[in-house]
């Protein structure tokens, strides 16, 4: 067996070992996300390409798994997530959402109005981007209906939302007209409670939790995204779907 | 085996010169190997450390309401700084793993190296000796191959967790598009509670690894940045 050996000289093999161990040189491409200046550019594209590959794997017809009553966690126990106060004193007597973008019937909508839609409820689980996950009861108007209703232009890529604490949200199209998102004006078949995001909410349970925002006022309907989101502004991602 | 194995020489480079073997040497690592073995270092190290900056938001698998800690991890053990930089470690990092899991095991499938770390039914009864070698001072088995029964065990179950790393965190970020894994792991919830048992159960391999390479030396360390490894057991 040793007679059939290849042969190499000394200076050959240090000279092989070299140039092998010059081929991983690639592998130090990755200490450019140590450079501050780069750092955060890089998590951005990152980030970016992550949402890009989650609007690519979203698909309409995959619903979110819905749940018998049994399996609800407790409305007492159903956690109370708002970014700055609980409650932003919203006078519900002079409430309404003021619509406005590519939409044929822009103005002020009344939550009558909303209730009017065809009102559905699902037993679905909702999960925060700090990891924990609760399964609720939520009921209201599926967004798409309402989006009918003021005539919006289905080829707008985007909805954005206002809120009466001075959060703000956006969403793409194909979630915006997903049949699970509503605006919420009901949980556990109760009118929706002020820590809960009275008088109406987002219920979007193909997305994160921060995503739903509470405590509507304003929504619009575009082509392009001058807001992107409270959060998204921090540093989350903007699709973050399910 | 032996294929690889060459004989380093040394001349005199005088008339006579009868050309000395100095030492044997083995191309053990093929170039995508190393490449693929050492970014997924960097990339493994960035995971698991953005990982545990997730878990801190909510650091337990419980309810939220009572909520109960399953165990604080420090800061300082952490990469990102808060909960929205270590996604953005986290969610850009997943790809460069994921990257180099698929370059590997399709190179390795590809190429027929498999062979080298696959653990097969041929080997089980080469892994009691070997760990009666190692932990119950058994004689040492003959050397035959790069890997002993033992080691292929190891290397070829880390393969696997990294697969089950990859499809477990698939049924943690996207639960309703990826319906059919989350189903498999229990939902959302449990998808939750099995990628971070499956991150422990690659430290404890990247533990034992590390061990191994420092008990194993120098030639055996080296091998993994230029493919010889010098003075093989075989």
């Amino acid at each position: 067996m040793k007679n059939n050996a290849r042969k190499m000289d000394e200076k050959k093999f240090r000279q092989v070992s070299r140039r092998e161990l010059l081929k991983l040189t690639p592998v130090l491409a990755l200490g450019a996300f140590a450079i501050p200046q780069w750092q955060e550019g890089l998590l951005k594209k990152g980030l970016g390409f992550s949402d890009w590959a989650s609007a690519r794997l979203f698909r309409s017809g995959h619903l979110a798994i819905t749940f018998d009553n049994s399996e609800l966690t407790p409305f007492a126990k159903f956690p109370i997530n708002g970014y700055d106060v609980e409650d932003p004193g919203v006078i519900f007597e002079s409430w309404t959402l003021t619509v406005s973008g590519a939409v044929q019937k822009p103005g002020a909508y009344t939550l009558a109005q909303v209730q009017a839609l065809p009102r559905f409820r699902q037993n679905t689980r909702h999960v925060c981007v700090e990891g924990w996950d609760v399964i609720g009861r939520f009921g209201g108007a599926r967004l798409s209906d309402f989006m009918q209703m003021i005539g919006a232009d289905p080829t707008a890529k985007f909805i954005t939302v206002n809120c009466a604490d001075d959060y703000y949200e956006s969403l793409d199209m194909a979630t915006a007209l997903h049949p699970q998102t509503f605006l919420c004006y009901e949980m556990y078949e109760q009118p929706l409670t002020r820590e809960h995001g009275a008088p109406l909410r987002l219920q979007i349970p193909t997305k994160i939790g921060y995503k739903q925002a509470k405590y509507l006022t304003e929504l619009k309907v575009t082509h392009v995204l001058d807001k992107v989101g409270y959060w998204e502004d921090q540093g989350y991602s903007w699709f973050y779907g399910m | 085996m032996s294929g690889n194995v060459i004989e380093i020489i040394r001349t005199t480079g005088k008339e006579d010169d009868v050309p000395g073997v100095v030492a044997r040497a083995v191309y053990e690592h093929p170039f995508i190997v190393r490449l693929c073995h050492w970014i997924n270092t960097v990339a493994l190290f960035v995971m698991v450390g953005s990982g545990l900056q997730i878990f801190r938001a909510f650091p337990s698998f419980g309810a939220k309401i009572p909520q109960k800690d399953l165990l604080h991890w420090p800061k300082a053990f952490a990469i990102g700084g808060w909960l929205g930089g270590a996604l953005q470690w986290h969610l850009t990092f997943m790809w460069i793993y994921l990257g180099t899991g698929i370059l590997y095991l399709g190179y390795q499938l590809f190429s027929g190296n498999y062979r080298q770390v696959l653990f097969v039914p041929r080997d089980l009864p080469g892994v009691w000796p070997m760990v009666k070698h190692y932990f119950f001072f058994g004689s040492k088995p003959a050397v035959r191959e790069a890997y002993n029964p033992l080691q292929k065990q190891a290397y070829t179950s880390a393969i696997i967790l990294g697969v089950l790393s990859v499809l477990t965190g698939l049924a943690v970020w996207k639960p309703i598009q990826f319906s059919w894994l989350a189903w498999m792991m229990g939902g959302f919830h449990y998808a939750r509670i099995w990628h971070f048992a499956v991150m422990w159960a690659i430290l404890f391999f990247v533990l034992g690894h590390l061990v191994m390479v420092i008990l194993h030396g120098w030639n055996n360390f080296l091998s993994m940045l230029t493919g010889w490894k010098k003075d093989p057991e075989y």
